[in-house]
C-alpha cells in the first residue's frame, strides 16, 4: 500500500462495524423470542462478515473473487429481507420506573456522552487534520469526517460506560433494539449505490438526457428554467442522491440551452438547480439515509411520514427556485 | 422509437412500482439493478462483480451503526425520561418553538461547515424528537400515538431541511466543489466556489422562511387536533357507559 499510514484508518472503521453486526448476529442467534431467529441472525452476519473480512478476502483472493462472492452475499442479503426472514425479538418489559431514578440520579450529566458524538466530531474536522505521531497521521486523510466521528463514539461510550455503570457489551446489547428497528433499512444506502452502479455502466442518464432533449421547446425561457429546475427534483427523486442527477441534467438542459444560447450566469445557475435536487432528495424514499433510516429509527407506524411532513415544504421551496433562478440568472 | 435507448431506463418503473406495491425495498432495488444489467446485456458474472465492488466501496454509508451503542445504553439509564423533564421544566418551551429554535441552530452551523452538529441518529432521536414531544404532553397531558408520531416526523424533517439548504453556503462542502469542477470540465472558467456559496444564500432563506412559517402553525395544530381526540375520548367513555346502563 502507498497510501500514508494513518492510526484511525477506514479499515479499522469497517472492523468495528463488522465487529457490532456481529455481536448483533450473536445476539439475534440466541434471542428465543424472536421466531425468526436463525435467519435474523444470519442476515446480520452475511452483513458483518463484508465489513469484518472485506480486505483480507481482497487481499487473498484479488478484486474479482472477492466482488463475485460479495454479490451472492448482497443477493441472499435482498432476498431473507424480501421473504420477509427478518423477525424482531421481545425485548425485556422497559423498566420505566428504574429508567425515571436513574435519569433523576445522573440529571443532566446524562446528556454530555450525546452532546460529545458531535462536539468532539466538529472539534476534530477542525483542528485534528494535520494531526501527527511519528510519521502516522491520527485520522485517514480521504475519510476525515467518519474518521473524527469514530473516535467521538468511541469516546462517547467510554464517558457513558464510566457515568452510567453499564459496559460497552451492555451497550451494544442495547443498541440491539434500534438495530431491531432499523432492520433492513441500515443496508439500503449500500444497495442504492450499488443500483447506482449499475445504471451507470448501462449508461441511463444518457437515455434520459436524451429524451428529455426530444421535448424541450430552445426559445421559452421561462420553460427551460422550470424543465431544468423540476427535471433536477425528479431525476434525484429516481437516484436518491442530488449529486447524480446534477451532470446528466445540468450538461444536458442547463448548459446548451440556458448558458450557451440564453447567455446564463453559470455560477447562480448551478447554485440554484442543485438545490431543485435536494428538493427532489426531499421527497424521495430513495434517499433512505435521510428519510427511511429516520423514520425506522423513530419507530414511526408509517415509513413514509417523514417524506409526507417534507413534501409541503419541497415543493415550495422549489416554486422559489424556479422564479429565482428566471430572475436572477439572465443578464 | 430505437429501443437501445429505452432498456437502460427498465429499472426506475422497476422501482416506482416497487415502492408502490410496498414490497421490501431491498428486493425492489436489487431486481430493478438485475433488470436493467440484464436489459443492456451485462452477463450474469460481471453483474456480481458490480454489485459486490460498489457494496464494498460504499461501506462508509452503514456508519451510523456506530452512533447506535451510545445511544443505547444512554436510553437504558433514562436519556429519554432526562430529555422529557428537562423541557418541563422550561415554561415557555412548545414543540413548535423547539423545533424552530433547532431548525435556525441547524442551517446556521451547516452553513458555516459544521454539518455533524447534528444528524438523526445521534440528535434526532435520543434528544430533539422526545424533547418536542413532551413539550406538547406538558400542556395537554396524553397525547395519541399519531400526533406523537407527527411531532417525531416533524423533528427528522427539521434536521433533513436545515441540513440541506445550509450546507451549500458553506464553500468547502462537497456539492460546491463538484460543481465548480463541472463547469470546468465544461469549459466554463471563472467561477469560484464563494460565487456560489453566495448565491445559495437566497435559496436558503426561502427554505428558512416557508419551513419556519409551517413550524409557526404546528403548534395550533396539535392543540385542534388534541382537543378533537379528547372529545372523541370521551363520547366513547360516555357511549360505553350508555351501553353498560342499557
Amino acid at each position: 500500500m502507498s497510501s500514508v499510514d494513518s492510526i484511525i484508518s477506514i479499515n479499522l472503521v469497517f472492523y468495528l462495524i463488522g465487529a457490532i453486526a456481529m455481536l448483533v448476529a450473536g445476539l439475534s442467534w440466541r434471542d428465543a423470542s424472536n421466531p425468526k431467529r436463525y435467519s435474523t441472525a444470519l442476515f446480520w452476519f452475511l452483513f458483518g462478515f463484508s465489513f469484518l473480512f472485506g480486505d483480507l478476502m481482497l487481499s487473498l483472493l484479488g478484486k474479482q473473487v472477492t466482488y463475485r462472492i460479495v454479490g451472492v452475499m448482497v443477493l441472499l442479503i435482498a432476498a431473507l429481507a424480501g421473504a420477509k426472514l427478518l423477525g424482531v425479538g421481545v425485548p425485556p418489559p422497559e423498566d420505566e420506573a428504574e429508567r425515571q431514578r436513574s435519569a433523576q440520579r445522573l440529571g443532566n450529566r446524562l446528556f454530555l456522552p450525546a452532546l460529545a458524538i458531535p462536539v468532539i466530531t466538529v472539534l476534530l474536522t477542525l483542528f485534528a487534520k494535520e494531526l501527527k505521531f511519528g510519521s502516522w497521521f491520527l485520522l485517514d486523510q480521504k475519510n476525515l469526517t467518519l474518521a473524527a466521528l469514530t473516535i467521538a463514539c468511541l469516546g462517547a461510550l467510554l464517558l457513558g460506560s464510566k457515568l452510567t455503570g453499564g459496559s460497552p457489551l451492555l451497550a451494544v446489547r442495547e443498541s440491539r433494539r434500534l438495530v431491531d428497528a432499523i432492520g433492513w433499512a441500515l443496508l439500503l444506502p449500500q444497495m442504492l449505490a450499488m443500483l447506482g452502479g449499475v445504471f451507470v455502466a448501462a449508461q441511463t442518464g444518457r437515455s434520459i438526457q436524451t429524451i428529455v432533449n426530444l421535448f424541450i421547446d430552445p426559445d421559452n425561457r421561462l420553460a427551460l428554467v422550470a424543465i431544468y429546475c423540476v427535471g433536477m427534483a425528479l431525476f434525484t427523486m429516481i437516484m436518491g442522491n442530488a449529486f447524480a442527477a446534477f451532470p446528466v441534467m445540468t450538461a444536458g438542459i442547463a448548459l446548451p440551452f440556458l448558458i450557451v444560447q440564453q447567455h446564463a450566469n453559470p455560477a447562480p445557475l448551478v447554485a440554484i438547480g442543485m438545490f431543485c435536487g435536494y428538493c427532489g432528495t426531499l421527497m424521495t424514499p430513495m434517499a433512505a439515509n435521510f428519510n427511511i433510516v429516520p423514520a425506522a429509527l423513530l419507530e414511526l407506524k408509517d415509513k413514509y411520514q417523514v417524506i409526507k411532513i417534507q413534501i409541503p415544504t419541497a415543493l415550495a421551496v422549489l416554486g422559489c427556485n424556479i422564479l429565482l433562478m428566471y430572475f436572477l440568472v439572465f443578464p | 422509437m430505437d429501443l437501445a435507448l429505452w432498456l437502460p431506463l427498465l429499472g426506475i418503473p422497476i422501482v416506482v412500482l416497487g415502492f408502490a406495491l410496498r414490497f421490501n425495498p431491498l428486493m425492489v432495488v436489487t431486481v430493478a439493478g438485475v433488470a436493467t444489467g440484464l436489459a443492456v446485456g451485462m452477463d450474469g458474472l460481471s453483474l456480481l462483480e458490480t454489485f459486490g465492488e460498489k457494496f464494498m466501496s460504499s461501506r462508509q454509508l452503514a456508519s451510523a451503526l456506530l452512533i447506535l451503542p451510545v445511544i443505547g445504553l444512554l436510553e437504558r439509564y433514562g436519556l429519554k425520561q432526562r430529555a422529557q423533564s428537562w423541557v418541563a421544566s422550561i415554561r415557555s418551551a412548545t414543540t413548535g418553538r423547539i423545533l424552530m429554535l433547532y431548525f435556525v441552530v441547524r442551517e446556521v452551523s451547516a452553513a458555516l461547515g459544521l454539518l455533524s452538529l447534528g444528524g438523526q441518529a445521534q440528535t434526532v432521536r435520543p434528544l430533539l424528537a422526545p424533547m418536542a414531544i413532551a413539550a406538547a404532553s406538558n400542556q395537554y397531558g396524553e397525547l395519541p400515538q399519531s400526533i406523537r408520531d407527527r411531532i417525531a416526523a416533524h423533528a427528522a424533517a427539521c434536521d433533513n431541511v436545515a441540513l440541506f439548504f445550509g450546507e451549500d453556503i458553506f464553500i468547502a462542502f462537497g456539492a460546491v466543489l463538484l460543481m465548480t469542477a463541472f463547469l470546468k470540465e465544461n469549459g466554463i472558467n471563472g467561477v469560484e466556489p464563494l460565487m456560489i456559496g453566495l448565491w445559495a444564500i437566497p435559496t436558503a432563506l426561502c427554505a428558512l422562511v416557508i419551513h419556519l412559517f409551517r413550524l409557526s402553525r404546528l403548534d395550533a395544530r396539535i392543540a385542534r387536533e388534541v382537543q378533537d381526540w379528547q372529545l372523541a375520548q370521551s363520547a366513547l367513555a360516555t357511549s360505553a357507559k350508555a351501553q353498560v346502563a342499557v
